[in-house]
């Protein structure tokens, strides 16, 4: 459903500190399965995920969507494929300190317009369903770090995407939070959903659920399994 | 309008107000600094036009038409002989001669406005005194004032009563007499006039008549209410558009800081805004939610400014001006502004105050909201 | 000059106003030459970042203007108390020749802008930024008329002084004043401002309930809706306003906004305007359908468009014909 045509992304361009991140990167990824991407750092896999994930446009290259190219959009348009398309568990899960769980939760779905009732009807049910409704009202600063993931997992599946992208799922988790992470993966994949992760932590790279790893180094693929 | 939009305000609006809660220092001073500079300005309108709008009671009573005598460029008494001319002129529908003047008074080292009034004048020996000599005096009805005449000798006044009017800034100093006691005390004799106000019978001919009287009395000069009133006024609006040049500097200062309050995003706040972004906010969207935010701010500063400069300048008496109103006459600190509010003064001091922000926050929200989405994942 | 807060607030408006355009120039400039949709470039998606800016700054050129255009009239009322022989907003006007220019050219910024924004806001509609060119090339069009009226009221407002004799309404709109047209609008026979008036706004119901149909004839909608607002302003000098003062020679257009006539006037201008924004902003829209990119959206926000433009023409027709039923003034007698 994704497809990469040469795809590079340069940071500070025409500068003296010029980068290339990703050095030309042509992949298929399929719907419904589990995708990790592993590397050292520096190799470009999280700026990979970023272009996979519409959250930035590639220097050059094509990024396609199903049949859409969405490697020239403007951000108006891009953000709404991303808005409901990717949903994102970020490395240190970025929630908004100050807020409630719940109200992190429902912040990707502010500017989609529902009425606030059957919006945190919803949220109240992804809680739920990740075991988190009674920490619903607590502040995000006061969750472990496997809550905060759960809370993040659920503000990603707020507006229902096909696709989540997790970066580093494992990173801040001990064994057995990894463990509980990569059952909430399996689930989401019998729902359907897409699944795309970078790691370095053989956990999640040799676990049963994963479908496919592509390696990468020095901005590019060097195998893929 | 669909429902869609006004849940998606909403929304904006709930996440607004919980995000200006969540950095409340930083709010609180803004709006600190942004309530003062409304009510600084505010004070100063306010306080212009009440006295404008003061000045305009004034008037409104006062005659059409003064004919005043001049004697080598100099205001002298008028003869009664000149009431009997300008009577006489079509148009004029009544004239007559008016005694008043100003008397110092060692004891309060003040100026008093003397006036005989046209109609139910003091007895002889008695006189009404307005609130502010009553003041200065410590006078009651019954107690006897005296004051040296012209000629030395002394003149005594019992006061008859204390003046009520609905514009204290009149009557404060007035100290009214009777026609005799006026002539007695200041030497005028009978005869002469202080001047001679005329009314007009139609108010579109007093151009007219006033250059008819101005014919037929060549020694005269002849003074319209209306040339009063468009001099007051322009008077009035020129102070208030000096003051408003001088405090442009605390005006443009306030810009300043608000520039720098908008552009000094924590590093707790761009992550905000990435976070935002990435998960699926628009450039857009967090501009709007930055405006309502200045919105929100702007709103209640200049609420709470404007109601601060009413209470100031209509329930305590303009204090911070007072100093500025004590050059003007003795008498006048303890009167109070007829409270005034006007449109146009509301829609000006919202420009001079919330244009200002806004146009100052503008960059400054526009580079906090185009924050890369993909920098929270680097 | 006057020293008032009020033209003190009015220079400032316009100062900045031409300050934030002017200052977009070098970037129009750089668009126009550079852009390239297609390019993943920094310096691309920067100037993608910087359009949000200019649009940003252009809304509050908007909001500024039509802010400064009240205000500038409720001023020109308030000042009349300085000139001797002006008794309203026209008074003061006509006190030299640039006021009513000043006036008209506040009136042009206004609509200017906001047809800049309807541009704008369909451009945004498109995943390829469809009208940037033509958009930019706009303002290029746009920043000397804004800086030009900001010029031609500093001239008003410099050339002030109080009590200069003027001519006011009641002599100026009588039929034998100075001016040339605003005496023709106020010469305009009653019977032909209202017929006018009511075929203006006919040809505006026709062509929109036409365009939301057939989705045709947008640009005829515009082109009526513009020839409404010209009619429409007229009717108001020469006939509406005699109805609300109930005075057979009163024709201003000002004191319809004063307290003693209820603000009436805001009830007529503001739908008019509204209704003339809309209306031609339609057209526009509906223009843009050509490209490939705006094929779905753009007849989507006509249709918005000229829908909205349709109420407010009839909340105005509405409001005229209220007032002039209302009125104990007759101008007609009834057909024997």
């Amino acid at each position: 459903m994704i497809r990469l045509t040469d795809v590079r992304k340069a940071f500070n361009q025409g500068r003296h500190n010029e980068f290339w991140a990703l050095k030309g990167i042509d992949l298929r990824l399929a719907a419904g399965a589990v995708t990790v991407f592993r590397g050292p750092s520096g190799s470009g896999k999280t700026t990979l995920l970023t272009m996979v994930g519409a959250l930035a446009r590639p220097t050059s290259g094509r990024v396609h969507l199903e049949e859409r190219d969405i490697s020239a959009m403007p951000e108006r348009f891009l953000t709404e494929i991303r808005r409901s398309t990717f949903g994102f568990v970020f490395q240190n899960f970025n929630l908004i300190k100050g807020l409630s769980v719940v109200e992190n939760v429902m912040i990707p779905a502010y500017p989609v317009g529902l009425p606030h009732g059957r919006l945190k009807a919803r949220a109240m049910d992804l809680l739920e369903r990740l075991e988190m409704a009674d920490k619903a009202e607590a502040r995000a600063e006061w969750l472990s770090g496997g809550e905060a993931q759960r809370a993040a997992i659920a503000r990603a599946l707020i507006n229902d995407p096909r696709v989540l992208i997790a970066d580093e799922p494992t990173a801040n988790l001990d064994s057995e939070r990894s463990a509980q992470f990569l059952s909430i993966v399996a689930g989401l994949k019998r729902d359907g959903r897409t699944l795309l992760m970078t790691s370095h932590d053989p956990m999640v790279a040799e676990a049963a659920v994963v479908d496919r790893v592509v390696s990468l180094r020095d901005g590019r693929q060097v195998e893929a399994r | 309008m669909t429902a869609g939009w006004i849940s998606r305000q909403r929304h904006l609006l709930d996440f607004a107000l919980s995000s200006l809660g969540r950095r409340r220092g930083k709010n609180l001073g803004l709006l600190a600094v942004y309530t003062l500079v409304v009510f600084v300005l505010a004070s100063v309108m306010l306080f212009s036009h009440a006295i404008r709008h003061e000045a305009r009671l004034v008037l409104k009573d006062s005659p059409e038409v003064v004919v005043q005598k001049l004697v080598a460029g100099r205001h002298d008494l008028i003869p009664a002989g000149h009431l009997e001319a300008i009577r006489g002129v079509r148009g004029v529908r009544a004239a007559e001669g008016r005694l008043w003047g100003y008397l110092f008074d060692p004891a309060a080292a003040a100026n008093y406005t003397l006036m005989v009034p046209r109609d139910q004048p003091p007895a002889p020996g008695t006189a009404l005194i307005g609130s502010g000599v009553a003041a200065v005096r410590d006078a009651a009805p019954g107690d006897t004032l005296s004051f040296r005449a012209h000629d030395g000798q002394l003149v005594q006044f019992t006061v008859a009563g204390t003046l009520e009017r609905d514009s204290a800034l009149v009557s404060a100093d007035l100290f009214l007499v009777s026609e005799a006691d006026f002539r007695r005390l200041f030497g005028v004799p009978e005869g002469r006039f202080t001047d001679i106000v005329a009314s007009v019978r139609n108010p579109r001919e007093i151009r007219t008549v006033a250059e008819k009287i101005d014919a037929a009395l060549p020694d005269t000069r002849i003074i319209l209410r209306d040339e009063i009133l468009r001099t007051y006024d322009s008077v009035f609006d020129w102070r208030e558009g000096m003051l408003l040049v001088l405090l442009s500097g605390a005006i443009l200062a306030f810009g300043i800081f608000a520039w720098e309050k908008a552009s000094g995003l924590s590093a707790e706040e761009r992550r905000e805004i990435g976070i935002l972004k990435a998960v699926g906010w628009e450039t857009s969207d967090v501009i709007r939610l930055k405006t309502l935010e200045g919105m929100v701010i702007s709103l209640t500063a200049f609420l709470a400014g404007y109601v601060l400069g009413y209470l100031h300048v209509f329930h305590f008496g303009a204090p911070l001006f007072e100093p500025v109103l004590k050059g003007w006459a003795v008498l006048y600190p303890d009167f109070r502004l007829t409270p005034f509010v006007d449109e146009l003064q509301v829609a000006t001091l919202f420009f001079f105050t919330v244009f200002p922000y806004t146009v100052a926050t503008v960059v400054p929200i526009w580079r906090a909201a185009t924050v890369d989405p993909d920098q929270v994942m680097r | 000059m006057l020293f008032q807060p009020a033209i003190i607030a009015l220079i400032l408006a316009s100062a900045v106003s031409t300050l934030m355009l002017a200052s977009s120039l070098p970037f129009v400039v750089r668009v126009l030459r550079r852009w390239d949709m297609a390019s993943g470039a920094e310096t691309q998606l920067e100037m993608e970042r910087r359009t949000y800016l200019v649009a940003t700054l252009l809304k509050l050129v908007l909001v500024a203007q039509g802010a400064a255009l009240v205000l500038f009239v409720f001023n020109a009322d308030r000042m009349a108390s300085l000139f001797t022989g002006a008794m309203c907003a026209v008074g003061t006007l006509k006190v030299d020749r640039w006021g009513f220019p000043a006036l008209y050219l506040h009136m042009a910024v206004f609509f200017l802008s906001a047809f800049w924004l309807v541009l704008n806001h369909v451009d945004n509609l498109g995943w390829d930024y469809p009208l940037i060119r033509l958009k930019y090339a706009a303002l290029l069009g746009l920043a000397p008329v804004v800086a030009v009226a900001g010029g031609v009221q500093l001239a008003y407002f410099l050339g002030l002084r109080a009590d200069v004799i003027t001519s006011c309404c009641s002599t100026l709109f009588s039929g034998n004043g100075i001016t040339v047209t605003s005496n023709a609008l106020a010469a305009m026979p009653h019977g032909v401002a209202l017929g006018l008036l009511a075929a203006g706004l006919a040809a505006v119901a026709a062509s929109g309930a036409h365009f939301l149909l057939r989705g045709s004839g947008g640009v005829v909608h515009a082109l009526a809706s513009a020839a409404v607002l010209g009619i429409g302003l007229a009717a108001v000098v020469s006939t509406i306003s005699v109805y609300v003062y109930e005075l057979p020679h009163h024709h201003c257009p000002f004191c319809l906004l004063k307290r003693e006539y209820g603000h009436v006037g805001y009830a007529l201008y503001l739908p008019l305007f509204l209704g003339t924004v809309c209306g031609v902003g339609g057209g526009i829209a509906a223009r843009t359908r050509r490209h490939p990119s705006l094929a779905l959206a753009a007849p989507r926000a006509a249709r918005r468009l000229v829908g909205v433009s349709l109420a407010c023409f009839a909340a105005f027709g509405v409001v005229a014909l209220w007032l002039v039923l209302r009125s104990h003034l007759i101008l007609f007698e009834a057909a024997p």
